[in-house]
């Protein structure tokens, strides 16, 4: 299994946009621009949120996961948006809601079927109140990397700068 | 009692559904069931309709099959995971 890219450069704090696709547009150009993903991954990753909307309402903060199919992907990567403002994503599984998501988890998967126990932590954090709040309201990068790489425990989580 | 095919689906394959597939084996292993575990994307259902006996997913899903189908979110958002739970053993132990 290949290494997971992360670190300061794919955490975008301040987000800004009014519109879902402003925030996923801004966060999946980033890691066209790192190489990470190719440049269709935007216009899929978007495709694929309006089909499948990826937003939570969880304890507190609602989150959202947006990701789309293997093969936009370059190297797997976990991307982090802290929006400004909160912008509506529709609620998972559920057309007729939406939710107000803070924080974006943009999933970049080069494997189906993989990354078990990562995924399992992730959603290990969506549901503890104080981490989100937390990282909604860090300025520091490098904490929020840190906290994310303790949490998450990935032994092959390194970026490689 | 028969082996059931259980779909475990969401949009893409490879995120959600990974959780859930996980939650599910842990459940099988601990109530001692037999299933088969499919994990796909919703798309590729039309595939299994004569085969599943379950549909477990994150991904709303209009249509209407000809097995159960459970709403999985809770396995995401730790809300109402017990009775997700719940609802998945009754149908696998029919």
């Amino acid at each position: 299994m290949s290494e997971i890219f992360f670190n300061e450069s794919v955490i975008l704090l301040d987000l800004e946009g009014t519109l879902k696709e402003d925030v996923l547009t801004t966060m999946a150009r980033n890691l066209v621009d790192r190489n990470l993903v190719k440049e269709s991954f935007i216009q899929a990753v978007i495709e694929r949120e309006g089909e499948f909307p990826t937003g939570l309402p969880t304890a507190g903060v609602s989150v959202a996961i947006p990701h789309t199919d293997v093969e936009h992907v370059n190297k797997k990567t976990i991307s982090i948006g802290v929006l400004k403002q909160a912008v509506d994503f529709g609620v998972m599984g559920d057309d007729s809601e939406t939710t107000p998501v803070k924080l974006v988890f943009m999933l970049a998967m080069d494997e189906a079927h993989s990354q078990l126990s990562l995924l399992q932590t992730l959603m290990q954090i969506f549901q503890n109140e104080d981490t989100l709040k937390y990282l909604i309201s860090e300025r520091d990068k490098t904490k929020i990397k840190c906290l994310l790489e303790e949490k998450l425990d990935f032994i092959a989580l390194k970026g490689d700068e | 009692m028969e082996k059931k095919q259980v779909l475990v689906a969401c949009g893409a394959g490879i995120a959600t559904s990974t959780v859930v597939n996980g939650a599910i084996e842990e459940m099988v292993k601990d109530n001692n069931l037999k299933v088969d575990l499919v994990q796909i994307k919703i798309a590729e259902i039309g595939g299994y309709v004569d085969t599943a006996d379950l549909l477990v997913t994150t991904a709303m899903t209009k249509k209407d099959y000809p097995f159960p189908v459970i709403n999985a979110q809770s396995f995401l958002t730790g809300i109402g995971t017990e009775n997700t739970k719940q609802q998945i053993l009754e149908e696998l132990k029919k």
